[in-house]
Order: C-alpha cells, then structure tokens, then sequence
C-alpha cells in the first residue's frame, strides 16, 4: 500500500485575516453609523436604537443598504468609514 | 511529413527513430535501420516494447516511453532528424522516397514496398496519455496534492476536509481529473467564473475536480462550466442566494440536444433521483459553491430550512414530447441551441388535477395554486417555474392553447383585489402594504413565471418550483448557451 494523492478542490486560499480595529471604550463624541441592510421591520430596531444613542448624546448617522440580498456596494462602505467612527448593522427579519 | 518542428527534449542529433516490434510496418523498416546504422550514420533508435529490436540497430529502451511522450510521437515508424537540437526532418509511417531523400541514401528501401503506413504509438494505448501526463506531464495542473496517508480512509479524510456536501464524494486524483479535462477544449487555466462569498477565481481545472468529485462523467463538463458561468453573473447573484436565509437554491434547467447527448432525464421522475447527469450537473455547482467559493452551511449560508435541492437540482425540458417551444427559446435563444437557465429555486410543491378536461378549468387550478407561492398575500417578490406534466399539457394542447395562451390566462386569474391581500387582511398581519389596497395585485412581476413541459407520461399532477426575491433586489433568471 501507498499514500493516495488527491488534488486539492478548494481555492486554495484563506481570506487574509483581518486586524478588526478596537473598540472604543466610550461613545462619547464619537459619530455613530445605523446601516439598515433594507429587511422589513430592521428600521423599528435602528429607530429605537438611534433613540437612545442621541439621547446620550452620540451623534448618529443613518445609511440604507439597496437590497439585502447583496452586499453593501463600495461606495456606501466607503461612505460609512470616512464618516463613522462605529457601525451598528442591523439583520431583522 | 517532412517540417522544421521545435523540440524541447534531449535527443541526440541525427537520425531518430521510434519504432515498436508488434508493428508490422516497423518489422518492414527494420532492414532499413539496420542499413542506416551499418554506414555509421548517427542514428538513435528507440523501441518502445521490445528493447532488442531491431537487431543491428543497437536499439535503446523506451519501454517506459519517456522519449516517446516528450517527442509526442503519435505513429510508429517514426524517423526524426535533427540539428543543433532542432527536429528538421519528421517522416511518420514508410514512404520509400521519403526516407532516402532525408537519410540521402538511394538504396536504403531496395526490395521493400514503396509506401505503408504506420502504426498508433504505444503513448496513445488505452488509459496511456493520462498516465503518461501524470508520470512526464505534471506541468498541466496546478492544484495542490494532498496526501492520504496509508492508514488513513480516504472517503473520512475527504469529509474531515470538508469537502463533501454530507454525502461521499469520488477521489479527485490526477488520472481521473486529466480524464475529465479531456472533455473540454479550453485551458485547465482558464478562469471560468469569479465564485462567491470568497470571490475565488475558478479554473476549468478546479471546475473539474469538483465535477468529478460530484460523480460527473467528463462529458457533462461542458454543462456545468455553463451552469457556473451563469450562477455568478450578477443577475443571478448566487452570492445572495447562498446567504439567504430563505430555503432557495440553484435550480439548472437545461434544454437543446445536449440534454439528450448526456443521457439526461425529462421524463418520469424527473426531479427526483437515479439519473446520473442530472443528479451529478447541480451537485458540482454546489460543490464548486463551497470548496472554490467558500460558501457553507453554518458559514454564509444562513438559510433557515434550506431544502433537500441543495445537494442537487438539475433536469432536463421534454422538448420533443412538448406541444410548447422549450423555455430557453423562450428566454431568446435559436431552437436546437444547447442551454442552461439557472433559477433561485425553493423547493417542489406538486400540485394534483384530475378532473379537468377543459384548458380553462385546468388553467384555475395552476392559478389557485400559484398564488401559493411563498404567502398567498405576497405578490410580485417571488418568481416561480411551472413544472407541466405531459397529461395536463394534453389538455391545453388538445384546446389549442399556446404557451402564450396559457400565459395570458395565468396573467388574468392571478390577479387579486389589493384589499384582500394587505397587510392585516383576511385576520393575517402578513400581506401587501396597505398602500396597495385599492389596486389589482399581479402575482408575479413580468418575467417571472417560467413555465415547461417535463415529467412522466401517466399522472394528471404539475409542479410549482417556487423562487426567493426577485429580480434585481434577489436573483433574476440566467439563461447561457452550451458550448461544446
């Protein structure tokens, strides 16, 4: 018996893994990102929540993904890091 | 054939001949080797069966066809003659005149006949241009090997590396995959399709391991480089397909003579299983899905049920039993072309009418269960694919209705009156926005009921192939010519 040899079906590669930047340890005076991916009712969540964030006097910032079954064009990502300095993503369903 | 071909082997310069003992033209020629090694020219022969013949010659071993392979000798005789290493004179076969012009020797045939013809190379035996690609031709993939170990089961080290759907796979080792490859024209190299989530990049080769692992023979290779083509354009947005947590997959359906040519099936049971094509073609896709494109369950697959389509979903149109013109003529394309439409697909709901002998009745029942659909309050978010039997196809055919006729019914029963389907109407939160409520509410968008004709011959039942968020904010459906 020998060793068998198979070919490798995958793309070979991982993702280089990214560095996630740290969280901030306060909110204060930071600009605070709502994406809502575009799903019923997501907006009921990032409302309450935007509530809340500028009731503690964090400035909030909100974006809209065109449809959900996609991933956010390049140019709202872009958006969002030039303008925030944290995002919260909102998944409802 | 004399010519100027390169050579990038190492042969001796002079002559070079390739000859086999089993050949009856070699044993003819033999004589005039040894008469071309007696007048001390530089001549190298190599045999590639028995390493004594011929005797005078001073033959040398090709049994292993090293030489062979790398002169990419294809007939027996083969006379070669080079020059600082450059083949400028190749004679295949015995033509008389031929090898005493290029050897310059008048009388080297005398007393054998002017022209036979040779025999194949032992590199073209059975089985032999894989293995000899394997043994001298490794340059061609590019895969990484991975090793089994001796102890080690290869059908569980598969699955630990996970690259099984759940179900066991076939060994991708280099012979089998160069077979598959043998299938296509195109480059092992070649990209076909940029595969989400990862955005990986696959080759034909990478296309055809995973065909091969999901059970493809080589020639349904064309038919899945196709179906993955069309999955990762942006229409058809498989990204979003795969992540969503709504049950739909990729449904191939495929039309035109390489249906036939590949043994699929469109008759009886045609979208469960034990046909080989069409169990195989939609189980490479997805493999592709996950090992090239990293996209798995519990990863960005996020469905909430998903649906036993998953593993596979391919068939074929019945065209000739169809009394309608197949669904990728309908979606453009000439008749007789070769094509896959791929569709979001959720899963099958039969549906059953056995009383119906009028088109008119029978074209309710589809309606009543069309709006099914999803939710009977959603509307123009979801397509679907109509599957018609050939008995209830009968019926429409026996009242003269075209598919376009058919179409034009289905249009008019499955439109409702916006306040029966709104939000909060009939006690069910679920619906249209109360916006709509004074509209008339189509089912489908235009575009987004595809209809075709397969099945077995005996049961007046359909069957609806429901779909997941449609056109541009989902998936739109994808139809591409085969190229063979």
């Amino acid at each position: 018996m020998s060793t068998t040899e198979l070919l490798d079906p995958t793309s070979e590669r991982r993702p280089a893994a990214r560095q996630r930047v740290t969280r901030p340890s306060s909110l204060k005076g930071l600009t605070v990102g709502l994406l809502d991916i575009s799903k019923p009712r997501g907006d009921v969540f990032l409302d309450r929540l935007e509530e809340l964030l500028s009731g503690r006097g964090v400035e909030v910032l909100r974006f809209r993904k065109p449809t959900f079954t996609k991933p956010a064009p390049v140019d709202l990502r872009y958006e969002i890091r030039v303008k925030c300095d944290a995002v919260v993503e909102a998944l409802a369903d | 054939m004399p010519g100027v071909y390169a050579s990038g082997v190492d042969l001796p310069d002079g002559y070079v001949a390739f000859v086999k003992a089993s050949c009856p033209t070699c044993q003819l020629v033999a004589p005039a080797l040894v008469r071309l090694w007696e007048t001390r020219a530089p001549l190298t022969v190599y045999s590639q069966d028995d390493p004594a013949f011929p005797q005078g010659a001073e033959p040398l071993d090709d049994t292993d066809l090293r030489f062979s392979y790398e002169a990419h000798i294809e007939v027996v005789p083969t006379l070669l003659r080079l020059q600082a290493g450059v083949v400028v004179d190749r004679l295949e076969g015995w033509l008389r005149t031929d090898w005493e012009r290029v050897t310059g020797i008048n009388e080297l045939g005398a007393g054998l006949p002017p022209y036979r013809a040779g025999c194949a190379s032992r590199t073209l035996d059975p089985g032999m241009p894989e293995q000899l690609a394997i043994r001298y031709g490794g340059e061609k993939l590019r895969s990484r090997g991975v090793e089994v170990a001796e102890q080690e089961d290869e059908f569980e080290a598969m699955s630990e590396w996970g690259w099984t759907d759940g179900l066991p796979i076939v060994p991708p080792t280099r012979a089998r995959v160069l077979r598959m490859l043998e299938a296509t024209s195109r480059d092992p190299q070649d990209v076909v399709a940029v595969v989400p989530p990862d955005l990986a990049e696959c080759t034909v080769e990478k296309a055809a391991i995973n065909a091969l692992m999901a059970g493809c023979r080589p020639e349904y290779l064309p038919v899945v480089l196709t179906a993955l083509e069309a999955a990762c354009t942006t229409e058809f947005n498989i990204h979003g397909l795969l992540a969503t947590t709504w049950s739909a997959g990729p449904v191939i359906i495929v039309n035109g003579p390489v249906a036939q040519r590949i043994g699929m099936n469109s008759g009886g049971n045609v979208l469960g299983q034990g046909n080989r094509a069409n169990a195989t073609i939609g189980r490479a896709l997805q493999l592709i899905v996950r090992n090239v494109g990293g996209g798995r369950p519990g990863g960005v697959d996020r469905a909430t049920h998903g649906n036993p389509g998953k593993y596979t979903f391919c068939f074929a149109e019945d065209e000739h039993g169809s009394p309608w013109e197949p669904l990728s003529v309908e979606r453009g394309l000439p008749a007789g072309t070769s094509a896959v439409t791929l569709f979001a697909g959720s899963g099958v709901q039969p549906l059953v009418d056995q009383q119906s002998r009028t088109a008119d009745s029978l074209a309710r029942t589809l309606a009543a269960c069309l709006q099914a659909v999803a939710h009977p309050k959603l509307a123009l978010t979801w397509d679907a694919v109509l599957v018609v039997s050939p008995e209830h196809a009968r019926v429409f055919n026996e009242a003269g209705w075209t598919k376009a006729r058919l179409r034009e019914s289905l249009d008019g029963l499955l439109r409702r009156p916006g306040a029966e389907m709104v939000r909060g109407a009939g006690g069910i939160a679920e619906g249209m926005p109360a916006s709509l409520a004074g509209a008339e509410i189509p089912k489908f968008r235009p575009g987004g009921l595809l209809i075709v004709h397969a099945g077995g011959t005996a049961g007046m039942f359909s069957a609806i192939i429901g779909g997941w968020a449609s056109g541009a904010v989902g998936s739109e459906p994808v139809t591409r010519e085969v190229r063979e």
